[in-house]
């Protein structure tokens, strides 16, 4: 008995040990792999690689060699941004451009301009105009740039509500009818926007006892609501990535879009280097130039055509939203 | 209990925190008490009766102790949902389906804790209890006796996670304000919004009325004991 047991403390042991040693092992290969054959022919060429498409498709302009890597930018944003996959798929197009390593929290608005306001972040990419206006008043962020805007559109059940482009007609039918409603409540753009609506239709929501606040994210608040055949508000990126990409895949339909109220603008702000001198503000407004420049915006355009047959963003850099 | 509550709602911005208060404990008493319920005799059983397969039984046991309670959230999310085997039910986002989630986190501690103890100290009052004559109903009865301090320990842990679980709670309660947010989901909430210091002040509320239960607990435990000392 104390025999095996011996032995199969030391298997076990030895287990450990291997598994510490194969961990340790692929961090000193991942390094290594790709860099060994690299640095035998010619040091330049990884780097060369991944910036080559991007080479090609703009031939002419003159500074498109891969940027030297520069280190960390760190941003908040708000979770519709990273939801969507925007901000993975410009990721790497902004490394090779300015050699920036964007890094992102994916937070609510109220929270990504707290972050700003703390200094934990470089940059912030929200839309919530008004908070936007009143955090560079406070002294915290430089200057605001419109970005691209997005829209929302009103998810819910087909019935009894039937698709329409009026949001004053839906939002007072589900207060009269007292049709379940949820809305995040958590104070994000998108809460803030829903708020405003409600307040510009002088209707009140806490009427509705079927009205209830989840507190939590756009895709966790899209499948509550999913769940209770309940009306919400939402941009139409993450609706349209959670129709298509969700385990269960969402009932819900479009029941109000095209509204002129529906509309969400994003606007980027490099947080005030006055406050926090230590904070990466060159790589802010690299950010900045990059996000806003011609080719950029062009690229925000063709997101998401491919995959869910429309736009999720149009790029409106320049214009005065 | 007005001046309290005018209080907190002067203090803490729009988030329900009375009523998160209120769900917190109803959802944590309920499911303390049903994993009490089922976790101290499967503990006594498992310790009193050999079968084959009790090791694996009891490592499996060890294993659920520690399980993610996100993980456990998202298997009853998705037992309870719509078109989940037991969407009938409509538990989902309801008190009822969060206290069936912690029970499952719960039990499995209580059952665990109160069945290490058993081994220690059951062999020793079962002799005891053989030799003085005792019939099978006085043995338990009197194991229950002398153990009762450890499995008062044991139903505290399970109550201290109860209260303190987030995880599980978001994803089945749905955090809905005024009806399943609790205090740990507002807590949460709270940090989204950047609202650090009432999140603090909350989580100091939370631990303040924790400690002032164990209190409570401790003092009827006292009383007890000298009852029985008498």
């Amino acid at each position: 008995m104390k025999k095996t047991r011996k032995i199969l403390s030391l298997i076990l042991g030895l287990l450990i040990i291997a598994a510490a040693a194969a961990g340790c092992g692929k961090k000193e290969e991942l390094p290594a792999g790709p860099a060994e054959p690299a640095a035998v022919e010619m040091p330049e060429a990884p780097p060369a690689e991944p910036a080559a498409p991007v080479e090609s498709e703009k031939p002419a302009e003159p500074e498109q060699t891969p940027a030297e890597e520069k280190g960390v930018l760190l941003m908040a944003t708000t979770t519709s941004t990273d939801d969507t996959g925007l901000l993975d798929y410009l990721k790497p197009i902004f490394l090779a451009d300015t050699g920036w390593d964007l890094q992102w929290d994916a937070v609510g608005t109220g929270e990504a301009l707290k972050m700003g306001e703390n200094g934990d972040v470089a940059v912030v990419l929200v839309h919530a105009k008004a908070s936007e206006e009143e955090f560079i008043a406070g002294g915290y962020g430089v200057e605001r740039f419109p970005v691209m805007y997005n829209d929302f559109i009103v998810a819910g059940p087909a019935q009894p509500i039937a698709h329409t482009d009026n949001i004053e007609a839906v939002f007072s039918r589900i207060i009269k009818e007292q049709l379940p409603f949820v809305s995040r409540g958590d104070d994000s753009g998108t809460d803030k926007k829903e708020k405003q609506i409600w307040k510009k239709l002088a209707l009140d929501p806490a009427q509705d006892p079927e009205y209830v606040e989840s507190g939590q994210g756009m895709g966790a608040t899209l499948t509550m609501a999913d769940e209770m055949k309940a009306y919400c508000l939402t941009d139409r990126g993450t609706y349209l990535k959670m129709k298509k990409d969700a385990t269960v895949p969402l009932e819900l339909e479009i029941v109000c879009e095209g509204d002129a109220n529906l509309l969400n603008q994003y606007g980027v702000i490099a947080v005030n280097p006055d406050k926090y001198p230590d904070i990466n503000n060159v790589g802010a407004n690299d950010f900045i130039d990059w996000i806003c420049s011609e080719k950029v915006q062009q690229l925000i355009g063709e997101f998401g055509v491919e995959e869910y047959g429309q736009a999720l963003f149009v790029p409106n850099a320049g214009t005065d939203s | 209990m007005n001046a309290i509550e005018q209080w907190i709602n002067e203090t803490f911005s729009n988030v329900g925190v009375l009523s998160s208060i209120q769900v917190t404990f109803q959802m944590a008493v309920c499911s303390t008490a049903i994993s009490a319920l089922l976790g101290i005799p499967l503990g006594l059983l498992l310790e009193k009766h050999q079968f084959p397969g009790k090791r694996i039984v009891v490592r499996v046991n060890r294993t659920l102790m520690g399980v993610p309670p996100v993980v456990i959230g998202l298997l009853v999310y998705m037992l309870l949902m719509r078109r989940g085997p037991l969407g009938a039910f409509r538990w989902l986002f309801t008190i009822k389906g969060m206290v069936l989630a912690q029970t499952l986190i719960i039990t499995p501690i209580i059952c665990g804790m109160v069945y290490s103890y058993a081994v220690r100290t059951a062999p020793a009052i079962r002799n005891f209890a053989v030799t003085m004559g005792a019939s099978p109903m006085q043995t338990n009865r009197l194991m229950l006796r002398e153990m009762k301090n450890e499995i008062y320990f044991a139903i505290l842990s399970g109550f201290g996670r109860s209260i303190s679980e987030v995880g599980a709670v978001m994803l089945v309660g749905g955090n809905i304000k005024g009806n399943t947010r609790t205090m740990t989901t507002a807590i949460s909430l709270l940090k989204s919004q950047g609202i650090f210091t009432e999140g603090v002040a909350l989580g100091l509320i939370l631990l303040l009325m924790a400690f002032l239960l164990q209190c409570l607990a401790d003092f009827f435990r006292k009383e007890e004991i000298s009852v029985e000392n008498d």
